[in-house]
């Protein structure tokens, strides 16, 4: 059994006097110990929530969720405040966008470093100060004992990210979830943040979410890739067996709307016609519908169904784009 | 080749060398980041040049005035008979001449700044410690707290609101009415009058910071709410509270002058206190006005350098004005 079994989850959420709105409808997923998951999808598909959901994060008030996680035998999403609080920071981690702003400003790196190893492992004083030093020397932040003693505003960009990092990893947790972790950051940080959480995978054998837009990301790292469009896996496949053929048409666009090297200069880039917010209900049909040029009519009408192949590939469409036409 | 690579390095050396000292004067917190700054504003140098000396007069002045502040010198010498509209202006003996009873005037402004300076400075300790309790748990419960969170706000800001609802010196007057004039009295009142001030500020600010991102990283982390609220929350909403502090401060010291002119103040005969010096001073406007102006001018002063202190602390540590 999987490590995390995510069944049909969904978010809704109500405000009193506006339209609820299915953020999450029925997402479904798995993570096995050691494997890299990547959620994909434009701003507003779905993924950040997946994740706060996960985490037990989202706001009590108005915000509804159903279905099943399932994490090594406990359901995440049935758990009482106190053992989920157990639970976060100690068998699954999260690693957010914006190391800055996810940083408390006005206090040193290593009172929140040390926060968690107390409150988990329940570390004191020296230990504690200590393992923080090696937590922030694993993650590839130079001079740490001086380091622990500063601030925030005094890292740079990169090396936030590698102290939050470090706060994550801290108790090895069995479940990480990167939510976008090098958005904020440069070209080249990048590349070091997503080595360093290629390492930490492989060392500590721990399972891995990455969510994330950007498909380059997903190329380098991902074992397993689950493409979200308004709030549904619309498709599922192994990282090779989705590059190399995407069916579902938002895939295709999604690939072909990345620049490349191989395409010449003058050539301009196919985007995705229209935005997010011209999503149809899932309830009537295929949600990618008004913005597709495979649409054909029974797009419209139900929601078209997951349709699996014998590879562990499946995509949710009536017209697959054909195996041969590739991106 | 080892030359030229020897000097390269010791290049890169210097480099580092330089970005470390300037690494250093970047500052280390807020705090000292705000202090850096403070430093570079007159104004604020100003408002601090005065409240030293208002302080250290308060400290040491009254075991260097030249005459005992209580003593009715003037009248025993009998050169004062206020009855007959003779009270004597400044001498070389008498710097700013002698008040109504025939004491030294200058002794007893002296003397008075230390009262002056405790009880302003303890009023605005009660309000702020009171202050800061209500608000903070108010805050914590708007934006960390459960179910209940929303309730004990409510509970609590309606009751600092209908404090905050009396006009502050009426609320004041009700307290010293209830309490009986005295010292204690004037500190409580006037402490009492800026609790909803201080609570509603750091319960905004707390809601404000309950939101950001730092705090969902903590909540991720499995740490309790109530940590969160205390070691996360509360420094990152304390800047504004203390500037309202300073700027209180001068306030307070209006207050207690105020509270004193209506005799709600010190009841020991006597007892040199600028409020107390002003309403005295009333009486005898006709005969010698500057008898008002003196213990008016030192309560503006005071209360100037306070504000100005206050006004560019409010400057060094608003986020917006930080280049």
């Amino acid at each position: 059994m999987a490590l995390l079994d995510v069944e049909d989850l969904s978010v809704t959420f109500r405000r009193r006097g506006q339209r609820t709105v299915h953020a999450v409808d029925g997402v479904s997923f798995s993570v096995d110990a050691g494997e890299v998951v990547a959620l994909v999808g434009e701003s507003g598909c779905g993924k950040s929530v997946t994740s706060l959901a996960l985490m037990g994060l989202l706001p009590r008030r108005g915000a509804q969720v159903g279905g099943s996680a399932n994490f090594d035998g406990t359901e995440l999403l049935a758990l009482d405040q106190r053992s989920m609080r157990d639970i976060r920071g100690k068998d699954v981690a999260m690693i957010f966008q914006d190391p800055l702003s996810s940083l408390n400003p006005v206090i040193p790196i290593g009172i929140q470093v040390t926060e968690v190893l107390v409150r988990h492992r329940g570390m004191s004083g020296d230990a504690a100060r200590k393992e923080a030093a090696n937590l922030l020397d694993r993650v590839g932040i130079p001079d740490p004992r001086r380091r622990l003693k500063e601030y925030p505003h005094q890292l740079s960009g990169g090396m936030r990210q590698r102290a939050l990092i470090a706060i994550a990893v801290a108790c090895q947790p069995r479940l990480l979830i990167a939510d976008e972790p090098t958005t904020a950051l440069d070209v080249t940080i990048q590349a070091q943040i997503l080595e360093l959480l290629k390492e930490l995978v492989r060392d500590s054998n721990t399972a891995l979410i990455m969510i994330t837009h950007d498909l380059g990301v997903v190329a380098g790292m991902c074992d397993m890739i689950n493409v979200l469009y308004a709030g549904r896996v619309v498709e599922s496949a192994r990282r090779k067996e989705l590059f190399a053929a995407p069916r579902h048409p938002y895939t295709v666009g999604l690939l072909r709307s990345i620049p490349r090297l191989d395409v010449g200069r003058g050539e301009k880039l196919t985007p995705i016609r229209g935005s997010v917010r011209d999503v149809l209900p899932w309830s009537e049909g295929c949600a990618f519908a008004p913005r597709c040029d495979r649409r054909i009519d029974a797009s419209i009408g139900e929601p078209p169904p997951m349709v699996p192949t014998h590879t562990g590939h499946s995509y949710r469409c009536v017209n697959p784009v054909p195996v041969e036409e590739k991106a | 080749m080892t030359l030229a690579s020897g000097q390269k390095k010791d290049k890169l050396d210097r480099l580092s060398e330089l970005a470390a000292v300037r690494d250093d004067e970047q500052g280390v917190s807020l705090w000292r980041d705000a202090f850096r700054r403070l430093r570079r504003n007159p104004a604020a140098i100003v408002g601090a040049a005065i409240l030293l000396l208002f302080v250290l007069v308060a400290i040491v002045g009254p075991f260097l005035v030249p005459y005992d502040p209580a003593a009715q010198i003037g009248v025993q010498q009998g050169v004062v008979r206020s009855g007959a509209g003779i009270i004597p202006g400044p001498s070389s003996d008498h710097w700013l001449g002698y008040d109504h009873q025939g004491r030294d005037e200058f002794s007893r402004l002296i003397a008075g700044s230390r009262q002056t300076l405790i009880v302003g400075v303890v009023s605005t300790v009660i309000g702020l410690t009171v202050g800061v309790l209500l608000g903070g748990l108010s805050g914590a419960a708007a934006g960390l707290g459960g179910r209940w969170g929303r309730w004990v706000d409510n509970v609590l800001m309606r009751i600092v609101d209908m404090l905050l609802s009396v006009p502050s010196l009426l609320l004041a007057v009700s307290f010293a009415a209830i309490l009986g004039p005295s010292p204690a009295t004037v500190m409580i009142a006037v402490g009492a009058v800026s609790v909803p001030v201080f609570a509603r500020l750091l319960r905004g600010s707390m809601i404000a910071q309950a939101n950001r991102d730092y705090v969902l990283a903590a909540t991720s982390l499995g740490v309790g709410r109530g940590r969160i609220a205390i070691s996360h929350v509360v420094p990152n909403s304390l800047a504004p509270v203390i500037v309202q502090a300073t700027l209180t401060l001068a306030t307070a010291i209006i207050e207690v002058a105020a509270l004193s002119f209506l005799g709600l103040g010190s009841q020991v005969l006597g007892q040199p206190e600028w409020g107390l010096m002003l309403a005295e001073a009333q009486r005898y406007l006709g005969v010698r006005p500057a008898l008002a102006i003196y213990p008016a001018v030192a309560i503006i002063i005071t209360a100037f350098g306070f504000t100005l202190l206050g006004e560019a602390m409010r400057e060094a540590l608003d986020p917006k004005l930080r280049k």
